[in-house]
């Protein structure tokens, strides 16, 4: 781990882990009378990509900007690289990084000015093991801006604008990285490339990265853990491929016979297929199975937690009823 | 490195990249220029007309003031303005989220800022000295008062401007500010003595800095004869530097404390709120 010391770090009631980058316990937030947050706990070891997903006005933006040091937490434990982050002071702020949704801010700036400005002020956080800046030249091309250096900001495509929200996040060479909604505006190509990049950011240089995204898809690829947030707390932490499996042990089966469609969901899959080829043989055409995928777990875990907190629905027969119609 | 040199650096480097950004845009030169050719318009049809009492060049009068009242305004309104777009647009989110970025930001609009007053003082200077007589500028005495005069003006301006801009969260808003600006360069004798005016009037121009940045120019830069014309009849230095340093000790106080609270409310979805409201007004 780091040498680095950091002062004003209180001493924490639970064992201090060195690998944990971020660490939430019972995390609240309440504006006037409104609690926008109910408990948040979570967790991140170093390297480790999370994907925070949940629907609008579920406290992704609010857990986020707590974790950032950008707001105020009503109550709950909080550690981000080890600091209080309502108490971070600029030292901890050089190690981590912040990916904004930019609109229009430094449009006279060319690219290589704007990018070579804001490293110097990370020049003196460099340690044994982290040199910083990122040397521009080089960030230019982790990004794919090399071509367009010494363009002016305003110049900039949306998908090039946003890849140089990204170099902007990592040019201190963040320990921790903040993404919010990163790939909104890419086409396929740059999405692709920018995914390159998360990976060679988590893999390489063994960066934290805690992102935000609506693009489940994106959430798959790029996560090593998916956390769901909704109605103010974490109702889902694990794998993708975890909280599929969590939601519905079903699977969809669907069949032609004799020109007929057929649709049975079944949670032994290959039990019913085993007894359906038994019984027709032949007749059986166009078979598929389809397992619940992450968006399937989604929509169960949000809705269970959006009805239940309503009717006590169950929300397996929800889920149920709501993928065979 | 020290963090802080380091961000110092940063920020005068900052003011520079920021200058030249600034110099070579169109809309920025024309915003540069264009008041001052109407001062030099203003003051070439004034030349004629003399200072009430006195046969001296009205227009010569009306330069060394036009210099004050610019400092005044590149001070107060330049850098509330840019506080005001820097926000909206999250130029000031960027800076927080830097380390010891806050600090480079704002030495880096001072700097910005400081040398774009510079600039337009000698635009405005050089080309009036060939239609205007009577301005001192061979003096050693001019350059010694201008050079406490102009500091201690922008020292006293700046960080006023950074509370209104802390303060104004609309652009909208800006008009709040800049009428009562207009209004007050009308009250501080800059176009015209204001010998005239009533007692009142004349006891409000001299609460506020412009009043006091048009006399320390106009000390500096007219024939002592013309200290005759003032109110009290002379040019009260010592009286300027006392209203100008309070207003220097009172912006230096509140500004770090408004502008802290500016930038703690600051955050992503302050900012995406904003975006949503300008996208709003340009539809």
């Amino acid at each position: 781990m780091t040498a680095v010391e950091l002062p004003g770090v209180a001493p924490t009631p639970h064992p201090p882990d060195e690998e944990l980058v971020l660490d939430v316990r019972d995390l609240r937030m309440r504006y006037g009378t409104v609690d926008v947050l109910h408990g948040v706990d979570l967790t991140a070891r170093r390297g480790e990509v999370l994907a925070l997903l949940g629907p609008n006005g579920a406290g992704k933006t609010t857990t986020i900007e707590i974790l950032e040091g950008f707001r105020m937490r009503s109550a709950g434990e909080v550690r981000v690289l080890g600091v209080d982050p309502g108490r971070g002071d600029e030292r901890w702020r050089a190690r981590m990084g912040v990916v904004l949704q930019s609109w229009r801010d430094h449009g006279k700036w060319r690219v290589r000015d704007l990018l070579a400005h804001l490293g110097t002020f990370y020049a003196p956080y460099a340690t044994d093991r982290i040199i910083r800046p990122w040397p521009v030249d080089e960030l230019l091309d982790a990004v794919g801006l090399t071509p367009h250096a010494s363009k002016r900001v305003h110049q900039l495509s949306g998908g090039q604008r946003r890849r140089l929200d990204v170099a902007v996040g990592i040019v201190g060479r963040p320990e921790l990285l903040f993404l919010d909604e990163p790939t909104v505006g890419f086409d396929p190509a740059a999405r692709r490339e920018f995914h390159d990049l998360v990976h060679r950011l988590a893999d390489l240089d063994e960066t934290t990265i805690l992102l935000t995204t609506h693009d489940l898809d994106e959430a798959e690829k790029l996560a090593d853990r998916i956390l769901i947030l909704a109605g103010g707390r974490i109702i889902a932490d694990g794998s993708p491929d975890e909280l599929a499996r969590r939601v519905a042990g079903d699977a969809e089966i669907r069949w032609t016979r004799d020109g007929e469609r057929f649709v049975h969901v079944a949670a032994d899959a290959t039990g019913f297929v085993r007894d359906l080829l038994n019984e027709h043989g032949d007749g059986v055409q166009e078979l598929e199975i389809r397992r619940a995928s992450l968006e399937d777990a989604y929509m169960a875990l949000v809705y269970e937690e959006e009805s239940g907190v309503r009717a006590g629905t169950a929300a397996a027969s929800v889920w149920r009823q709501g993928s065979t119609s | 490195m020290n963090p802080t040199t380091a961000a110092v650096r940063a920020g005068v480097q900052r003011g520079a990249i920021e200058l030249r950004n600034s110099f070579t845009n169109a809309q920025d030169l024309w915003n540069y220029f264009f008041p001052t050719i109407i001062l030099l318009v203003t003051m070439f049809f004034m030349r004629g007309a003399s200072v009430p009492g006195t046969s001296f060049s009205l227009g010569a009068r009306t330069l060394p003031s036009a210099l004050g009242m610019g400092l005044a305004f590149g001070g107060l309104l330049g850098l509330s303005q840019q506080l005001i777009v820097d926000r909206e647009d999250g130029t000031l989110l960027r800076a927080k989220a830097t380390p010891n970025g806050m600090l480079g930001y704002l030495i880096g609009k001072i700097v910005m800022l400081s040398a774009v007053a510079m600039i337009g003082f000698a635009l405005q200077l050089t080309p009036a000295l060939f239609f205007l007589d009577g301005i001192r500028l061979t003096d050693g005495g001019a350059w010694l008062t201008m050079a406490w005069v102009v500091p201690l003006g922008l020292v006293a301006t700046l960080p006023l401007g950074a509370v209104i801009g802390s303060l104004i969260e609309n652009p909208r808003n800006m008009g709040l500010v800049v009428l009562p600006i207009f209004g007050l360069i009308a009250l501080s004798g800059i176009f015209y003595p204001v010998n005239g005016y009533p007692g009142w009037l004349q006891a409000v121009a001299q609460a506020f800095p412009i009043y006091w940045l048009g006399l320390g120019m106009r000390s500096a830069l007219l024939p002592p004869e013309l200290a005759a014309v003032e109110l009290g009849g002379s040019w009260r230095h010592v009286e300027t530097f006392g209203v100008l340093g309070l207003w220097a000790v009172l912006g230096l106080t509140l500004a770090p404390v408004v502008l802290r609270r500016m930038a703690r409310r600051e955050s992503g979805s302050r900012v995406a709120a904003r975006r949503e409201k300008a996208m709003q007004r340009v539809v």
